[in-house]
C-alpha cells in the first residue's frame, strides 16, 4: 500500500514536471528538500545524511549510455538478525519518477553488495536511503552529469527487446558453500515507461515495465526489489551472497501486465 | 593629422570589409563550405567536435544531389541554422528546387535542418522506423539541445518521414535523369538506418554506417552493425560519403575496415570479461585500449559503446 503511494504520488509530481512550461530546460532548484517530505513524510528530518560509516554508493560521474548507467549499493556493516538493512530506497532526483526502486533486503544477505542500471535523463544527484531493522533512515549519494549528445534514454532496438521478452539469465561463478559468491539475475524487457511510440498504431505503448524481482534461496527471500521505470531495459540485479547449504537460487519476474517469469539455478 | 589618417584608415578597413562580405554573399557563405564529390553531388563535412553553439552542430556530412528536375537533399544538418546555411548553399548551385529532405536516422545532427527546408514543400524520407525512434527522443533531445546549441536551435522542429523505406524493399526516387536508390536496413547504427545510392555516378551515401577519421557511436546493434558493413564494404562504388569525416573514391575501404577491426575488438574484448562474471565498469576500464590513438573524440565517446555493446553480448 505504502509503495502505492508512493508511485502514485510520484506519478503526479512528473506530470506536474512534465506539463510545467520551464520542464524544457534542466531544473536549477533542488529537488531533494520537496521529495524527501514526498517520500518520507514525517520521517523526512530524521534521515542522517552522509552515512558514509553505514553505506557506499557508486556511479560513474558521467552517465556514458544515458540508458544504461550502472549504479552499486554497498554496505560497510555486516547484516546480522539484530541489526540490518530492511529496505534500500533508491531515489534519482532529475529523473521524470524519482523514485526509482525499493530493494527489500534479508538478514541473511551478509553485506549487501548490489549493482544495478538505471536510465539518467539529465544531470541530476543520485542517493540511497537505507532503512534499518529500527527503522531509521540513513543516506548516501552521488552526482552523475549527463551523457553528452545523442545519447537518448530509450531503447536501442525496441523490437528486439520485445523478441526475448521474458527470457531470464541467472549468472554467477561456480560458487563453493560457505563462501560469498557474486551472481547476477536479469530478465529481457523492453521497460516501456510509456514514453515510446509504436509505428504501426501510431500511438504511445502503455507503460509495460517490469514491477518486482525476487530472489530466494532455497525459498528463504534475499532480495526483493519493486522497481520504477528508471529502471533500465532488460533489468539486471547483482548481487552477492553467501550458500551456507546446497540448494536452490531462484528468481522470480513481475510485470504491469501480470505476466510472471522464473529461472532458478542449483547450487551443490 | 593624426586623428585623419587614423579615420581615413578605420573608413578603407570597413570598406575592405563591406566588400569582402558582399562578394562572398554573392558566392558562398565563407565559414560553411561546399565540397564537390562528383558531378552534381556536394557536401558539407561537420567538424570533428561535440555538437556546440559556436560550430551550431554542425559536426555531421550533409549535402545534396542535383537531378534535371529537382535536388534531393541527405541530411539536413545539426541545427535549424545549419539547414538554413545549407539551403543558402544550394541556391549558389542551382534554381532547381528542393523535392526531397532524405534523413539517414534520428540523430540530431542529421534532422535538426529539417525545417529549414519547410517551404519547399518536400517529401521528407525515412526509414519506416524512423518516425516510432523520433516520437521517443524528441522531448530528450529538444530539452538538451535547446541548451547545446543556443540561438542555433531556434526554429528547429522534429519533421518526421513522410515517406517510408521497409527493409528489403528500397525506394528509387527520380531527380530528372538521376535516380537514388535508398535502401533500409535490419539494425546497425541504429534501428532505422537507410543509404542514398546515386546510380549515375555510384555514389553512396551511408548516413552513420560510416564514420571517417571520428569515433563510430554505437546507437543500435554490434553483430547487426558488423554484418551491415560487411555487406557495404564489398559494393562496387566510385565514391562515398560518410556520416562524418571525408568523402572519397579510395579510402572508404580502409574505412570500413578501421569500424570492424574497432567493433571486432570491443566485442572479444567484452566477451572475455562477461565469461569470467566481470562488470561494465571492469569492461569499460580495460577494453578497446589499443584503439585509442586510432579515432578523434575516443575518450567521449568509447566507453558508451562499451556499456553499449555489454548489454547485448549479454544475451548472445
Ligand atoms: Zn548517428
Amino acid at each position: 500500500m505504502f509503495n502505492r503511494i508512493i508511485s502514485l504520488l510520484a506519478a503526479c509530481l512528473a506530470l506536474a514536471f512534465i506539463t510545467a512550461p520551464a520542464s524544457a530546460a534542466t531544473p536549477t532548484e533542488p529537488l531533494w528538500p520537496t521529495l524527501k517530505y514526498l517520500y518520507f513524510g514525517d520521517k523526512a528530518d530524521s534521515i542522517r545524511e552522509d552515512a558514509t560509516d553505514l553505506l557506499v554508493l557508486e556511479a560513474p560521474k558521467r552517465a556514458e549510455d544515458a540508458a544504461i548507467v550502472p549504479m552499486t549499493i554497498k554496505s560497510l556493516v555486516p547484516q546480522t538478525a539484530d541489526k540490518y538493512i530492511k529496505n534500500i530506497h533508491f531515489i534519482i532526483d532529475n529523473n521524470p519518477e524519482p523514485y526509482s526502486a525499493n530493494f527489500h533486503l534479508s538478514a541473511d544477505l551478509g553485506l549487501v553488495d548490489i549493482t544495478t542500471r538505471m536510465r539518467i535523463d539529465q544531470y541530476t544527484y543520485v542517493r540511497v536511503i537505507a532503512e534499518m531493522n529500527d527503522g531509521s533512515l540513513h543516506m548516501v549519494s552521488r552526482f552523475v552529469k549527463a551523457s553528452g549528445g545523442c545519447s537518448a534514454p530509450a531503447g536501442k532496438d525496441a523490437a528486439a527487446a520485445l523478441a526475448r521478452l521474458g527470457k531470464m539469465q541467472i549468472r554467477m561463478r561456480t560458487p563453493t558453500i560457505g563462501e560469498p559468491v557474486t551472481a547476477q539475475v536479469i530478465v529481457s524487457h523492453p521497460n516501456y515507461n510509456g514514453l515510446q511510440y509504436d509505428q504501426e498504431t501510431r500511438r504511445y505503448i502503455r507503460e509495460h515495465r517490469v514491477t518486482n524481482i525476487a530472489i530466494s534461496y532455497n525459498d528463504k527471500p534475499l532480495i526483493s526489489v519493486d522497481t520504477g521505470i528508471s529502471v533500465s531495459e532488460d533489468p539486471s540485479i547483482r548481487f552477492t551472497f553467501t550458500p551456507t547449504e546446497a540448494g536452490v537460487l531462484k528468481a522470480d519476474v513481475k510485470d504491469s501486465k501480470d505476466q510472471h517469469f522464473t529461472q532458478q539455478k542449483e547450487i551443490m | 593629422m593624426h586623428r585623419i589618417l587614423l579615420s581615413l584608415s578605420a573608413l578603407l578597413l570597413s570598406l575592405l570589409i563591406t566588400s569582402c562580405n558582399s562578394e562572398s554573399n554573392d558566392e558562398s557563405n565563407n565559414n560553411y563550405p561546399i565540397k564537390k564529390v562528383t558531378e552534381g553531388i556536394y557536401y558539407h563535412q561537420g567538424v570533428h567536435q561535440d555538437p556546440s553553439e559556436q560550430n551550431i552542430g554542425a559536426v555531421a556530412n550533409v549535402g545534396f544531389i542535383i537531378g534535371e528536375r529537382c535536388v534531393a537533399v541527405i541530411d539536413s544538418g545539426g541545427s535549424y541554422l545549419e539547414g538554413t546555411y545549407l539551403r543558402q548553399a544550394i541556391k549558389v548551385k542551382t534554381d532547381l528546387p528542393v523535392c526531397y529532405v532524405i534523413n539517414t536516422h534520428v540523430h540530431p545532427d542529421h534532422i535538426f535542418g529539417n525545417a529549414a527546408f519547410k517551404e519547399d514543400s518536400p517529401e521528407f524520407v525515412g526509414h519506416e522506423k524512423l518516425p516510432a525512434a523520433m516520437a521517443a527522443r524528441q522531448d530528450f533531445f529538444a530539452r538538451v539541445f535547446k541548451e547545446t546549441l543556443g540561438a542555433a536551435y531556434e526554429g528547429t522542429e522534429f519533421i518526421s518521414a513522410t515517406r517510408t523505406v521497409s527493409v528489403d524493399k528500397p525506394v528509387t526516387l527520380n531527380l530528372g535523369n538521376r535516380l537514388l536508390t535508398v535502401t533500409a536496413y535490419t539494425t546497425s547504427h541504429t534501428d532505422h538506418d537507410i543509404t542514398v545510392l546515386d546510380n549515375k555516378t555510384k555514389t553512396l551515401w551511408t548516413g552513420d554506417l560510416l564514420f571517417m577519421e571520428r569515433i563510430p557511436v554505437l546507437d543500435g546493434s554490434l553483430s547487426g552493425w558488423l554484418s551491415t558493413m560487411e555487406q557495404l564494404k564489398t559494393l562496387d562504388l566510385n565514391y562515398v560519403v560518410p556520416g562524418h569525416g571525408t568523402a572519397s573514391s579510395d579510402l572508404w575501404q580502409q574505412g570500413f575496415e578501421n569500424q570492424i577491426r574497432y567493433f571486432t575488438t570491443l566485442r572479444d574484448e567484452i566477451r572475455v570479461i562477461i565469461n569470467d562474471m566481470g562488470t561494465i565498469d571492469e569492461a569499460s576500464q580495460q577494453v578497446g585500449i589499443t584503439e585509442q590513438n586510432s579515432w578523434e573524440l575516443f575518450p567521449q565517446y568509447h566507453r558508451r559503446n562499451v556499456t553499449a555493446s555489454f548489454v547485448q553480448l549479454e544475451w548472445e
